[in-house]
């Protein structure tokens, strides 16, 4: 139980450091921001691997873990990419 | 690998996503901070690969090639007017990690190694002590659950806002019974949930959920115009961020908690700041139409001849005598593919020593900060578009205003007639400036559905046509005089 109140307080703490952050990135620059976090939500790929990579659970789970690593790895690389080619189009006067 | 160094390195990676958003605070430390987010996003999987849990690779193999050539093609390829589109296809993405996830975790616990259908809805005797210890497996069932329903709301909600932008769903419709529809179905979820957590073997449970969730997104999306769309597509990209977050709680995953708050809040903010923009709450977006009408305006009669219709030579030459020029582009500039013809017309009239700028409204396209992106792809430097608060001052001051496939943010009646359904709405105060060119293929109304005055005004000419077709033969014009 107590590494639960651990994990809560983490996500607290980080929805609060996410509303500093956030509130500070300018309009011109949300779209990039959303295909970004896009990118950083592809973490739960390390959910997946765990997942796909069990050798001791019903072949099921392991179809899930594909698809979950099939999913995440879109948002990792799609979204890194796509982010990187619109903030490189950014350029001043 | 120990746990210890494992959950060290996950820090590590958590601090690189934190510098990377920090990074997108500036423009010019944008790119940086990209690249040291996918650092960490790379330390972490590589982390995880080295971790003694994962024996298996062929799966994750199959995976991340499928992925990545997937991914790394949509990113290629995608046009920056389709970018809503991709961010859409991303968040349904990142909610099907979550989801699948979810339910390998319950089904690994499960651990039923099923030869048929039959075996498989079998229930099987199981206490949520097989979930964690006391307390814990309760609590862990309720990720599993709460997981489950969001990204299975977030896949399909997703995927239907990826096909409305597309153009492949074109009708807006909803449950019968509207939200109170959405309201059972919500319910229905809430009672698997119930179930599940009371009687945990009960494979068939879970599946309900499944079903329920994918559902409710569906429906959920469904009766949303294309003009709302960009608070759908934040909301959406909020859920994908809590339902990583609340993988991380199964998982028990600091890193993953961490990253989907990060993106929970972000998405929750961006809704937020389009919502302000469009004068409506939430739940007016989600489950309303646009407020009831007071009084019943005839476009017919605000238009009656009043309008002044101009050709692209008449506008060249109001041009040349300007000083101070501001174009203010909406979603017709998207779907027109007008934006370079946009810049090489600003080009023109720099040239010539006039001062231009971009105005743009937070809720212009189809979602937050399209123009923007747009703009960028024509090489007009970011510093020449300004935000609504900052420029709507300066438009007493500016000679001409070019509107280009905009409508309902310059309609004054936000500002002045009380009883509109857009009453109240922040507005671009383009009337207030000395001339307005109105580049629109006709006089229909725009998403709110009501006529313009801007568009009778005495001050405004309107340039009938294609915005491409019309912007070039402005430009064109213009560098004859």
């Amino acid at each position: 139980m107590e590494i639960l109140i651990l994990l809560l307080a983490l996500f607290v703490l980080s929805l609060f450091l996410g509303v500093e952050l956030i509130t500070k990135v300018p309009p011109t620059l949300h779209t990039p921001l959303m295909s970004g976090t896009n990118a950083v939500s592809g973490i739960t790929l390390v959910g997946a691997l765990l997942a796909a990579g069990s050798d001791t659970s019903p072949m099921l789970v392991n179809v899930l873990g594909f698809l979950a690593v099939t999913f995440a790895t879109i948002n990792v690389v799609g979204g890194y990419l796509v982010t990187n080619r619109m903030l490189s189009m950014f350029k001043r006067k | 690998m120990s746990p210890t160094i494992v959950n060290l390195v996950y820090l590590i990676a958590g601090v690189l996503f934190v510098l990377g958003i920090k990074g997108l605070t500036r423009p010019s430390t944008a790119v940086r901070g990209n690249i040291l987010s996918a650092t960490g996003m790379l330390v972490a999987v590589v982390i995880t690969l080295l971790n003694a849990e994962v024996v298996n690779f062929s799966y994750i193999l199959a995976g991340v090639i499928f992925g990545g050539v997937i991914g790394a093609f949509m990113a290629l390829r995608i046009q920056m007017t389709s970018m809503p589109q991709m961010v859409a296809l991303l968040n349904g993405f990142g909610g099907g990690a979550s989801l699948t996830i979810a339910s390998a975790e319950y089904f690994s616990v499960l651990n039923v190694d099923a030869q048929s259908l039959a075996e498989f809805m079998a229930p099987v005797t199981l206490g949520s002590s097989a979930f964690g210890t006391g307390g814990e497996g309760q609590i862990t069932l309720i990720s599993i659950g709460l997981t489950i329903l969001i990204g299975a709301v977030t896949l399909t909600g997703s995927l239907v806002a990826f096909a409305k932008l597309q153009g492949l769903i074109k009708k807006n419709f909803g449950l019968p019974g509207g939200p109170a529809g959405n309201a059972l179905l919500l319910i229905g979820a809430f009672i698997a949930l119930g179930c599940l957590i009371a009687s945990p073997g009960q494979s068939v449970t879970v599946i309900t959920l499944v079903t329920i969730a994918l559902l409710l997104g569906l429906f959920l999306v469904l009766p949303i115009g294309g003009a709302d769309m960009p608070v759908v597509i934040a909301l959406l990209n909020s859920y994908s961020g809590l339902a990583a977050a609340l993988a991380g709680f199964i998982l028990g995953n600091t890193v993953l908690i961490i990253a989907g708050s990060l993106v929970g809040t972000s998405g929750l903010i961006l809704t937020k700041i389009m919502c302000v923009a469009m004068n409506r709450s939430l739940a007016n977006v989600l489950f309303g139409k646009m407020a009831a009408v007071g009084e019943i305006v005839d476009a017919d009669e605000i238009y009656a001849g009043k309008v002044t219709s101009a050709q692209p030579d008449e506008v060249a030459m109001m041009l040349e005598v300007a000083k101070r020029v501001v174009i203010v582009p909406g979603y017709g500039m998207a779907m027109a593919q007008a934006q370079h013809a946009v810049r090489e017309l600003a080009d023109s009239l720099e040239s010539k020593g006039i001062d231009v700028e971009y105005g743009i409204h937070p809720v212009a396209g189809r979602m937050p900060g399209h123009m923007n992106v747009l703009l960028a792809e024509a090489e007009v430097p970011y510093d020449m578009l300004v935000e609504m608060d900052r420029i709507n001052p300066t438009f007493e001051e500016t000679d001409v205003v070019i509107v280009i496939g905009a409508n309902d943010v310059t309609n004054p009646m936000a500002r002045e007639s009380e009883g509109s359904p857009i009453y109240g709405m922040p507005i671009l105060n383009v009337d207030k400036a000395k001339n307005v060119v109105v580049i629109k293929r006709s006089l229909s109304p725009g998403f709110a559905g009501l006529p313009n005055p801007l568009f009778a005004m005495d001050h405004t000419l309107m340039v009938y046509g294609d915005g491409k077709k019309a912007v070039v033969e402005i430009t064109t014009a213009f560098n004859q005089i």
